[in-house]
């Protein structure tokens, strides 16, 4: 696999997300947005421990967790990322990025803690901005939305940081 | 249900966004998705994932590279997007054909939490759509991503209820647009606003190739 770039020219490919937006709002009445998702499923989830307390939560009134269109974006978006590798001769089945290896080593437990770790992070940083990068950083700040550019810009900030101290 | 969009009025122009997407009690129209309002969904993602492995953007490499500033096919994709989309959905809308879902602005949310976003984003290296795609493409380490992603954002909804009444209202200015803060008609800042971003795309195509 080719780990500098995509098999297809970006701004193509950058084209044609854009045009998937014009999309989904004419025929579904929604924007991009995939983080809500991950929070309905884990609302779900929630309902399999306790059902009393997860509707008591302020988000769950809000965001009843179930599964909608977000819900089933995100799991055409798993399947979209396989079938475009797939026919591409770019699936491969790997637990540890090269990248990675080659500055934390190849310990499996390592990359799953941090993996985990960053994504509990990320996901309630998410809700708390409101978004994550297709919800704010595509189709907030395609609709010229105030809040999605500074958030945007504190996604990078956020993560060139530390992507400076783990890489640095 | 089908193509209620098409049906709706098209707001004043000088609309100020609807009211947010997140509002409480939003969702009562649409609390029994309509068979083939989910199979869109799963279709859009679909292409939507298809694009983002396409692009290289689910790759921990790529994605690491933009956040050292060492590759710029995230910058590309979404300014591309960013461009495209914008002129689309802002035209659609003109001809009545689209309702707009701007996001409500809290200047101390959306800081902090794109600050928090960020510093998650590094550790597992990839966002919540692309890590999606990753795990399509066999990246296995997605899964503890993918994990954490659900255990975080139930964690955020423990707190929903202090976060609400604190952090999220502090610095909210509802759903404002760029063209209103700066007091400037939208049609003429998007005349302004769509070259400035074709000019960045024209230097990342001739610096950075």
């Amino acid at each position: 696999m080719n780990l500098s770039s995509g098999a297809w020219d970006p701004y193509l490919v950058g084209a044609l997300i854009g045009v998937l937006s014009m999309a989904t709002f004419y025929f579904s009445n929604k924007p991009l947005g995939v983080s809500t998702a991950y929070a309905r499923v884990a609302g779900l989830l929630g309902y399999m421990v306790s059902k009393p307390h997860t509707d008591a939560l302020k988000f769950y009134q809000d965001k009843s967790p179930k599964v909608e269109w977000e819900v089933m974006l995100l799991l055409g978006t798993v399947l979209g990322g396989f079938i475009a590798a797939f026919s591409g001769g770019e699936f491969n089945a790997s637990f540890i990025p090269p990248m990675w290896a080659a500055q934390f080593g190849n310990d499996f437990s390592l990359r799953l803690i941090v993996a985990f770790v960053g994504g509990i992070v990320m996901a309630f940083g998410a809700r708390l901005a409101g978004g994550c990068t297709s919800g704010h950083g595509i189709s907030g700040t395609l609709q010229l939305s105030v809040g999605s550019w500074i958030a945007l810009a504190a996604f990078f900030a956020g993560g060139a940081i530390t992507a400076r101290v783990m890489y640095g | 249900m089908a193509k209620k969009s098409a049906q709706m009025p098209a707001e004043p122009l000088a609309g100020k966004g609807q009211a947010g997407a997140d509002h409480p009690g939003k969702e009562a129209a649409d609390s029994a998705p309509a068979p083939r309002q989910l199979l869109l969904g799963l279709v859009f993602g679909i292409m939507f994932g298809f694009l983002l492995q396409k692009g290289g953007v689910a790759k921990y490499e790529v994605l690491m590279g933009a956040l050292l500033l060492t590759d710029f096919t995230v910058m590309k994709i979404m300014l591309s997007a960013i461009l495209v989309g914008m002129i689309g959905i802002f035209g659609m809308h003109a001809l009545g054909l689209v309702k707009l879902h701007v996001k409500p602005t809290k200047y101390a949310a959306n800081i902090i939490g794109g600050l928090i976003f960020g510093i998650g984003f590094a550790l597992i290296g990839y966002c919540p759509g692309t890590g999606a795609a990753a795990l399509g493409q066999g990246n296995l380490d997605a899964i503890p991503g993918i994990a954490g992603l659900l255990a975080g954002s139930y964690l955020y909804a423990e707190f929903s209820k202090k976060l609400s009444a604190t952090v999220l209202t502090w610095g909210d200015r509802g759903c404002i647009m760029l063209p209103e803060l700066i007091g400037v008609g939208r049609t003429a800042f998007l005349f302004a606003f769509a070259p400035a971003i074709l000019a960045v795309l024209a230097v990342l195509y001739w610096f950075a190739p």
